[in-house]
């Protein structure tokens, strides 16, 4: 298939990790980068398909999306968007502190 | 008295109209038996006070003849559907707490039907499985056990991802439940437990405030014990939502109608491709049984060919991540549910996701995060979605030659838990045969075929056409009138 398949390491699973914000203890990282390789690798038969032609399926509805007039038809009510949060201040959401 | 939980929808339905029994009758035997189902672990959350008041405010209903089409059928609701101000988890550590300030549009359909809530049921984390395993709330039993002796000390599990809806459902502690199906989760459980599941046309359910999995493949439905029941929940779940972009504005016929037993000359299409190697006998053998009782009853059997059959399940396992690493984003310490501290924001986020989340969905995440990177994009996501193409291509080409298509539904009867736990593969193959129609959109129904010689239930698989729920029900009426009566799990003996 094609050269741009990649076999991943630990440091590749790190970074994917890292992208997608999931903390991974160092000593998981070999372990997990052997499942995903696996199943990376179970899912290469696709390329045994001849797609060349087909356009890619994004929805399975034969449709356009919706368009609708473009008004204000919720909100208003601060507390209810705000009622699960771990730390709300006032109407807001906090978090640790981002600029120094 | 009848014992009121062993009755089908259709029946209470019935008793309560010739005022037989009362909605709160029904409802406590009900919630005494949910009590006695703890041992099962089928409910995270049980809210007898809340069905106990629907109950009343259900008999006020009948007494005054404004009674609606579900009036008073305690039902159990998978955890995946946000319900106003009760705990609603998705069974995963992440939503600890989490009580909506909002009803999905699902369970407000079948509110406004008179439907009453037993509590919120287990699933896998996320919708993510195919036994009921990956649930942070531990897994869900199945009310059957089989014939061997042995069996009955081995956990089987019902299947998954609506575990509980399926154990519910067949150990007759809730009427009937609702459940999502992404690639099987509706289907594959209710022929582990023997029950009828019915996954509608994708877009004939609505997915507003159902916990995303997988946007292009969840749909939400039905989990019944007969067929009948099916066609009534699924009218009053049905129906057009405009807080659903992928809602489709059409009518909904009258579901009941449509179970008329006649099926003379329909086709119906037998897959060449589902003869998969290594299939148990007894799979071979109920399929046949399947189809003789379809040709008895005057249809046609004719065989036809999907060929891309054996790719639908590495499809998937590209397609689902890639959608689920997108939607589980949301989850992160700031909004709702888990907060992990951390010395900064970002750290704050992963550690949140990394202890928030089970082993299944981080890897599915990670997969799906790879899968969508710059520089893999092309080769693994977009050639998923060429191959998808070619998979519901293959249903519309088959179509031209049958109307329905009758498949097993699962490849296996129920396994006990910690089977097939040795590496995911092996667990995916659980939906080899439901994951086609899932990519394709296609509706779907399971319908209990009686049991295999292991003692343990079997389901059948009929497919159809895009929006033609009404031949899909009309054939599984049939097929159940053939299978004759089930019979109970050893559970409720």
């Amino acid at each position: 298939m094609s050269q741009d398949k990649a076999t991943l390491d630990a440091k590749t699973v790190a970074k994917i990790a890292h992208l997608a914000r999931i903390k991974v203890p160092e000593e998981e990282q070999a372990h997990l980068a052997d499942e995903l390789n696996k199943l990376l690798g179970w899912v290469e038969q696709l390329g045994e398909v001849d797609t060349n032609g087909v356009e890619p399926m994004t929805s399975v509805a034969a449709q356009t999306l919706r368009r609708r007039a473009d008004q204000v038809t919720d909100g208003g009510y601060p507390d209810a968007v705000v009622l699960n949060a771990t730390d709300a201040a006032e109407h807001f959401f906090s978090v640790p502190k981002v600029v120094e | 008295m009848t014992n009121l939980t062993h009755l089908s929808m259709s029946e209470a339905l019935d008793g309560l109209k010739k005022k037989e029994f009362t909605a709160v009758e029904l409802t406590e035997a009900y919630v005494k038996a949910v009590e006695a189902a703890r041992p099962l672990n089928a409910f995270i959350t049980e809210t007898p006070e809340i069905a106990l008041d629907q109950a009343k405010a259900s008999d006020a209903r009948y007494g005054a003849g404004t009674n609606g089409p579900m009036d008073g059928m305690p039902l159990g609701i998978k955890d995946l559907f946000c319900t106003k101000g009760v705990l609603t988890t998705a069974a995963s550590h992440i939503l600890d707490g989490f009580k909506p300030a909002y009803e999905s549009s699902i369970t407000a359909n079948l509110f406004r039907d008179g439907a009453v809530m037993l509590g919120k049921l287990n699933l896998d984390e996320f919708a993510m499985g195919s036994a009921n395993i990956t649930s942070y709330y531990g897994p869900v039993l199945n009310p059957w056990t089989g014939k061997d002796p042995a069996a009955a000390e081995r956990k089987l599990v019902p299947g998954g991802s609506s575990g509980g809806s399926a154990a519910s459902v067949s150990g007759r502690f809730a009427i009937a439940a609702t459940g999502t199906d992404t690639g099987g989760s509706i289907r594959q459980p209710a022929s582990f437990t023997g029950i009828v599941g019915l996954k509608p046309t994708y877009g004939r359910c609505s997915r507003w405030g159902t916990i995303a999995f997988a946007s292009s493949l969840d749909q939400a439905g039905p989990m019944t014990r007969t067929v009948r029941d099916a066609a009534i929940m699924l009218q009053s779940m049905a129906g057009f939502d405009p807080k659903d972009s992928t809602s489709v504005d059409m009518p909904v016929p009258d579901f009941q109608a449509a179970l008329t037993g006649d099926i003379r000359g329909l086709r119906v299409g037998i897959p060449k491709e589902y003869r998969v190697e290594g299939m148990p006998a007894e799979i071979e053998r109920v399929w046949q049984q399947g189809i003789e009782w379809l040709k008895a009853a005057g249809a046609v059997p004719v065989e036809i060919s999907l060929p891309h059959t054996k790719y639908a399940l590495a499809t998937y396992y590209v397609v689902a991540p890639a959608e689920c690493s997108s939607n589980l984003a949301r989850y992160d310490g700031v909004r709702f549910g888990l907060r992990v501290e951390g010395k900064d924001l970002q750290e704050m986020y992963e550690n949140t996701r990394g202890e928030g989340f089970g082993k299944e969905v981080r890897r599915r995440i990670m997969i799906g995060t790879y899968v969508l990177s710059a520089g893999y994009y092309d080769a693994y996501y977009l050639k998923a979605q060429k191959v998808r193409a070619r998979i519901a291509e293959d249903f519309a080409k088959a179509y031209e030659q049958c109307d329905v298509i009758l498949t097993p539904t699962a490849p296996s009867t129920a396994f006990a838990i910690g089977e097939k736990q040795d590496d995911p593969i092996s667990m995916y193959l659980n939906d080899v045969f439901t994951v086609p129609a899932s990519l394709a959109g296609l509706p779907g129904i399971s319908v209990p075929a009686g049991l295999a010689a292991d003692g343990l239930p079997l389901g059948l698989q009929i497919l159809g056409r895009p929006f033609d729920e009404v031949t899909l029900l009309r054939v599984a009426g049939v097929m159940e009138q053939a299978a004759g009566a089930q019979p109970l799990p050893p559970f409720c003996r």
